[in-house]
């Protein structure tokens, strides 16, 4: 009996970007700066799924909440294997913070059925907080192991896996259905397939479409993004978004970056020569 | 000694809005972050005039409740059962919301370890919490909501840095309680332990099962080295932006030749430049040496929480706005492949 696996994917600001000055003036982000691009770590679960796919068989489902722009990660899954695809959006989901966020998720999780595993990166890029995919656990009422670097074995009830502890490493089994948060240790991503960027290169979510467009045509060809709003998913929308969400950012301030408070030296033999007779003067190697 | 008292965990004994913190344990000791917390929890408690309590869950804890008393707590609820014995996600997710729902505390802290990042949010969920992650300074105070224009007095102010470290977000939870957040590791003081306390430790017995139990492990495997790093008086440590495992091994000679330790970031353990057991930050080991080389290190606070008590820090960097030279005390903007062969030779040409 093949797996049935769903693996939960964001779209994040590119890492690169974080210094080309993210913020306006005026203190808010300024989006359109930074690129967007799929989160490292959920690449790594999305691989961790479609080994599983390889070696046991299974069904990968990959699914994000996010703007319709975030079409584009879902795109980026299917041209490393997803077999399905569904962006959760709506305005209404705008705001959430990560509780808000996992009551989407799980929402969504429960419209597709039954389920063996549920995947996601240790946590994304751009917040780093890792709560998401626990919270997710919790919501569904399922057990989780987070933290993982390896699948060491999978039967149809029950999975054991190698998971990072404060203590080291740990071989930790669990029943199924589980989630499991996957580190970046685990595997090397799968390049990208030229055969299927050439076939569903055009796919697109309906939420991306020019006005007027037609999502039967594309539907026919097998290159309809599959998209879910708020009703679709059956979550009441003061669950969701802000209105959903039990935090709030209070204020944001910059960071006062102390530039001048470090001394520049020059990466020359000159400059490094005088850095190391600074610092045996302030005995540094004593 | 400290007055033990037994209750069934339904009472609301004079325990409404204390703050609390989760105390990890593991071996036969208390985590340092967790004490940390317990730290600043008293700093909190203080301001709004309420306790500070300790949560310790396991079986015969009660020297490590002693132990969380001498460092500030004023109570310490123990959940003591054979079934908390060892961690795991789902039990003590029961257990935890079982006791928040019974005292209702107005703020709940947990050190941001990964054990504290697996517990937190599972516990935040049950209850409809907000939970802020990986908070470096917290504080009592008034903040306004700008979305309904409404002020909050005396409500938990969560600062943790933001888009990469160039700001720093102040989250409020205006409504929901308790008033979630995990701290990241090496932020806070470490407070001093006091000879004597008067605080209560009080045993409340938890509603749980082994059917509880969700998780077995099956194998451990300790991880070696972290202390070699912790006692490192001179550490050269590289992040992603060494590039190739060829380029990281450049550290090692820089390090030998300065008679220091080779360490790196995550990122540059997860690319396998590296080992684990070399892994400074938030979820490796922490260090206090007296000079930190920083080479191709971009500086995001998960590793910077790993450099307790800096002393010196030169930052090689080929990008002149990474954060990690707003902590250095020297910075040479360059390419770390070029820089690091001129040290080991300045250094050796100086005599040593």
């Amino acid at each position: 009996m093949p797996f049935t696996i769903v693996v939960l994917i964001k779209q994040v600001p590119a890492r690169t970007a974080v210094s080309i000055k993210p913020m306006k003036d005026d203190g808010t982000l300024d989006r359109g700066a930074l690129p967007a691009v799929f989160n490292p770590g959920d690449m790594n679960a999305l691989e961790m799924a479609l080994d599983i796919r390889d070696r046991f068989g299974a069904t990968v489902t990959a699914i994000t909440m996010g703007p319709p722009q975030a079409a584009e990660v879902l795109r980026e899954s299917i041209y490393m294997g997803a077999d399905r695809a569904i962006l959760l959006t709506d305005r209404r989901f705008a705001g959430s913070d990560t509780l808000a966020t996992s009551r989407v998720l799980s929402q969504a999780i429960k419209q597709l059925g039954a389920f063996d595993l549920i995947l996601c990166g240790r946590e994304a890029s751009d917040g780093a907080t890792g709560q998401v995919g626990p919270q997710v656990a919790e919501q569904l009422e399922i057990n989780q192991l987070t933290y993982v670097e390896a699948v060491e074995q999978l039967d149809t009830v029950k999975c054991s896996c190698w998971r990072e502890v404060e203590t080291g490493r740990e071989l930790a089994e669990s029943k199924l259905p589980v989630l499991i948060t996957v580190n970046a240790a685990a595997n090397t991503p799968r390049p990208f397939s030229a055969k299927r960027i050439m076939r569903f290169k055009n796919a697109l979510a309906p939420a991306e479409l020019a006005p007027g467009a037609s999502p039967k045509a594309l539907a026919g060809r097998g290159l309809l993004i599959e998209q879910w709003d708020a009703d679709r998913i059956g979550i009441d929308g003061s669950l969701c978004g802000l209105s959903g969400s039990p935090t709030r950012v209070g204020k944001i301030d910059p960071v006062a970056l102390a530039g001048s408070a470090f001394k520049k030296i020059e990466p020359n033999d000159q400059g490094i020569r005088e850095l190391f007779e600074e610092l045996i003067a302030d005995h540094t190697f004593d | 000694m400290p007055i033990i008292l037994l209750t069934d965990g339904t009472g609301m004994e004079n325990s409404a809005a204390e703050v609390w913190v989760y105390l990890q344990h593991q071996g036969r000791d208390m985590l340092e972050p967790s004490l940390e917390v317990l730290g600043k929890a008293c700093e909190l408690a203080g301001s709004l005039k309420v306790s500070v309590a300790g949560i310790l869950a396991g079986d015969k804890v009660d020297v490590l409740a002693e132990k969380a008393l001498l460092y500030g707590a004023q109570k310490v609820y123990v959940l003591q059962s054979r079934h908390l014995e060892t961690y795991s996600s789902a039990i003590y997710t029961k257990a935890f919301c079982k006791l928040i729902r019974s005292k209702q505390p107005a703020i709940f802290l947990a050190a941001a370890t990964l054990q504290g990042r697996d517990l937190a949010p599972r516990i935040a969920s049950a209850l409809k919490a907000g939970l802020t992650a990986n908070c470096t300074d917290l504080k009592i105070g008034s903040c306004l909501d700008q979305n309904t224009g409404q002020e909050y007095k005396k409500i938990l102010l969560q600062l943790r840095p933001a888009w990469g470290g160039t700001s720093i977000a102040t989250i409020i939870n205006p409504e929901a309680r308790p008033q979630m957040a995990t701290v990241c590791p090496g932020s806070m003081k470490m407070p001093q332990p006091v000879r004597a306390s008067r605080g209560e430790i009080i045993h409340i017995p938890p509603d749980v099962q082994a059917e509880d139990i969700k998780t077995t492990v099956l194998q451990r495997e300790p991880a070696s080295r972290r202390m070699d790093l912790k006692a490192a008086g001179i550490i050269v440590a590289g992040g992603a932006g060494m590039g190739t495992k060829e380029n990281f091994d450049l550290l090692r000679r820089l390090a030998t030749a300065l008679g220091g330790q080779v360490a790196a970031t995550r990122a540059a353990v997860a690319a396998g430049f590296i080992g684990p057991e070399y892994q400074i930050g938030q979820t490796g080991a922490s260090v206090r040496p007296r000079l930190y080389i920083a080479c191709g290190i971009s500086g995001a606070f998960q590793h910077l929480a790993g450099i307790e008590q800096p002393g010196t820090i030169i930052a090689v960097n080929t990008d002149p706005a990474a954060p990690i030279f707003s902590v250095a005390q020297y910075g040479i903007v360059g390419d770390a492949r070029d820089v690091v062969p001129k040290l080991i030779n300045a250094y050796r040409q100086l005599g040593h």
